[in-house]
């Protein structure tokens, strides 16, 4: 996994804001019996605001269940946000209906988490990685076929397999044609759905390497969700952490891989392996205690204050809010760490 | 990484990786799951078994209803007379096992003489053209509404699974002889016979299309959360474009799977309406009529064999089909 070096990012020219959430929200609702009454919902997003800038690498990440999915689908507008507003460059597209929203598509598209169930099974990798031409009309010079065997050979892939089927092949090579699918409309932002968790740790770093070359030669933008710190360590620009539906944290990557300032942060980061020994001496690992609670009923004040041990009882009552503790480094807690530090060591 | 779908024995089909590095630069044909289970299925004896004894008889079942017609061979509600014992009152077929010879290959039955081969042959056709229609209607009302409740979910779906509970629980037996009393027998100017099979298509076929439904209903909420259903609305699918391209491809195997299944059920109910008189009017030979014949020439119960391994041979060989059918579209080889 080559490390994404600044200049790499000041290459691509990160800009404006290309997307930006404010108190995004979706609750599922739960049902029950004859009538269908709603008896309660899942707060699977519950008021999420971060921008993604043109050209960066912007990573969510946080534990099995926090709503990761859900804040992807929301941002590709597959399922209708409960409240808040999604902009994409400038537009609002919150609400949008389908119809208005299908020209968009071609611009913000989704990698999924799941590479066997991603991909069709009736139909021949021709069919899935040209279904965006043909379901978006879009004129291609040589023909259809011959743009999937470009994009084919895009993402590694022999071109000649065009008629072959998703079963014939392994989970990395699935999740190179579901790549293939996504590049066909050259979006700007790019959904990645923990692209590798499904695949072989020794093909993990193969299909990293392929996103990041892919976008430095298209100028994309992504929103890499993943469930551990490590996976995106050398991809990300900037990360957010998330726990419960909501973001704890948000930094640039070198400033929140160095200096977390939430609880949750620190303890995800301990449970990270590093390399440098000295570092890992006078590291504790921080186990957490406790299973994530329920979303249906998520713990009042902060969210996290069940499972944190510096939690006070103040944070039991009082939601802290996400705000700004260092330039470009937002933290939402009571009680954050290296605060100190910010203000003694310059940051960058 | 998956476990490979089991294909022909070679070393290059066995692992997907192995096989698609050290291809040759020929185009590449990939085989479907639809063609795996083809060869699946042709190594399954007894499936294969089943299947051959289905071809023969819709062979049998057209060479009848065109012999019916056109060929004057032993008709089938030919009497007799001549070939049975009245002198001693019994009025049995003269003659050793039934009155068999080479004329009346299986005998004759009992007071009136009919060749029962012929019977038998001739009650073929509207055994299997009966049962394959009545499927074909549940499988189309079956499809249709499964696939609705689904894929759209909500009220949709509890009113329709509501629906199928009540045609499940519907007496349909006592519907059916309720109904065949009634209706008259010259409707739109068809022949009495044509309305009787239409309409025992309708009832069979119109009651049996839940057990279609609720199998594809369950399909279709499983392949509904599956992320190709998103893949395709993140590209700007509308919703004909998922049920058509994406869903129904999933759902024929197991539609046709469940059809095979239902046909032998299909056989037995229009065996048991005819047996019970609200079927097919006599005299035209159907099974379940000829084994009421025969259950009342009650000191000859024999002449129930014929028509019962009629019925038992072909409901075994869409049973044996349908399981061996199952198993080579197993799913679980995705
Ligand atoms: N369609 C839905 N209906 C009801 N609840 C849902 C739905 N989709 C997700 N949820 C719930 O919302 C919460 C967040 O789910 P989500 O899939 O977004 O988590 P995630 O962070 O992607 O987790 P993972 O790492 O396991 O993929 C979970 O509690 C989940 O059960
Ligand atoms: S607000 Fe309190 S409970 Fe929440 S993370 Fe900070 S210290 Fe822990
Ligand atoms: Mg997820």
């Amino acid at each position: 996994m080559s490390t994404k070096t600044e200049s790499a990012a000041a290459d691509r020219r990160v800009g404006d804001d290309l997307l930006v959430a404010t108190d995004l929200q979706k609750h599922f609702p739960i049902r029950r019996g004859l009538l269908q009454r709603q008896v309660g919902a899942v707060q699977a997003v519950d008021g999420l605001t971060f921008s993604v800038r043109r050209g960066e690498t912007l990573s969510l990440v946080g534990e099995s269940g926090c709503g990761k999915t859900t804040t992807g689908r929301l941002l590709t507008r597959l399922i209708e946000p409960t409240g808040g507003k999604i902009t994409l460059d400038g537009r609002d597209i919150t609400h949008l209906s389908m119809g208005s929203m299908r020209p968009l598509r071609r611009d913000i598209q989704m990698i999924f988490q799941d590479p066997y169930s991603s991909l069709n099974p009736r139909h021949t990798v021709g069919t899935i990685v040209g279904a965006p031409f043909r379901l978006q009309n879009v004129k291609t010079e040589h023909g259809v076929k011959r743009a999937v065997q470009d994009l084919l050979e895009l993402v590694g892939l022999n071109p000649e397999h065009y008629n072959r089927y998703p079963h014939e092949f392994s989970g990395g090579q699935r999740q190179r044609i579901g790549i293939a699918r996504t590049l066909a409309l050259r979006p700007k932002l790019i959904v990645a759905d923990e692209p590798v968790s499904a695949l072989d740790v020794s093909i993990q770093a193969q299909v990293v390497n392929l996103l990041e070359d892919l976008q430095n030669e298209f100028d994309l933008t992504y929103v890499m969700i993943a469930h551990d710190l490590s996976v995106v360590r050398h991809v990300s620009d900037r990360v957010a952490v998330m726990y419960l539906g909501k973001i704890m944290e948000v930094a640039d990557r070198t400033a929140l891989y160095e200096r977390p300032m939430h609880p949750y942060t620190v303890a995800l980061l301990s449970a990270v392996p590093i390399p440098d020994t000295a570092r890992r001496e006078n590291r504790e690992r921080i186990r957490l205690q406790g299973d994530v609670p329920s979303p249906i009923n998520p713990p009042s004040g902060c969210r996290f204050h069940t499972r944190c041990w510096k939690a006070q009882e103040v944070c039991k009552t009082k939601e802290p809010l996400l705000v700004d503790l260092a330039p470009g480094h937002q933290a939402a807690c009571h009680f954050p760490e290296n605060k100190d530090k910010v203000t003694t060591s310059p940051v960058g | 990484m998956t476990a490979p779908p089991e294909v022909t024995g070679s070393a290059a089909d066995a692992d997907p990786e192995a096989a698609l590095q050290g291809m040759p630069k020929k185009a590449i044909q990939g085989r479907s799951l639809g063609q795996i289970a083809w060869l699946r299925l042709k190594r399954d004896k007894v499936a294969m078994a089943g299947a051959v004894v289905i071809v023969l008889l819709v062979l049998v079942a057209i060479a009848a209803l065109l012999a019916d017609r056109v060929f004057d061979v032993v008709h089938p509600n030919e009497f007799h007379q001549d070939l049975i014992d009245t002198e001693n009152g019994t009025l049995a077929p003269k003659g050793a096992l039934g009155g068999m010879s080479g004329a009346h290959p299986l005998g004759i039955e009992p007071v009136n003489g009919r060749d029962i081969l012929a019977r038998i042959f001739a009650g073929s056709w509207i055994s299997l053209l009966i049962a394959s229609l009545a499927t074909l209607v549940s499988v189309a009302i079956g499809t249709t509404m499964g696939i609705i409740a689904g894929y759209f979910g909500g009220w949709v779906d509890t009113l329709i699974s509501r629906a199928m509970d009540v045609f499940l629980a519907f007496p349909l037996l006592v519907f059916a002889m309720a109904l065949v009393g009634v209706l008259p027998d010259n409707v739109f100017g068809l022949s009495p016979e044509m309305v009787r099979i239409g309409l025992l298509i309708f009832i069979i076929g119109f009651f049996n299309w839940p057990y279609i439904g609720r199998i594809v209903r369950g399909q279709t909420l499983s392949l509904r959360e599956r992320e190709f259903v998103d893949a395709a609305r993140s590209l700007g699918a509308r919703g004909p474009y998922i049920l058509f391209r994406e869903l129904l491809p999933n759902l024929f195997a197991p539609i046709l799977v469940y059809a095979t299944l239902l046909i032998p059920t299909n056989i037995l109910f229009e065996s048991a309406l005819s047996f019970l008189g609200v079927g097919i009017n006599a005299p035209t030979a159907t099974w379940g009529g000829m084994l009421s014949d025969a259950s009342r020439f009650y000191t000859m119960p024999h002449f129930m064999l014929w028509p019962g391994l009629a019925i038992f041979v072909t409901v075994l060989a869409f049973n044996l089909f349908g399981d061996g059918l199952r198993d080579a579209l197993d799913p679980r080889a995705r």
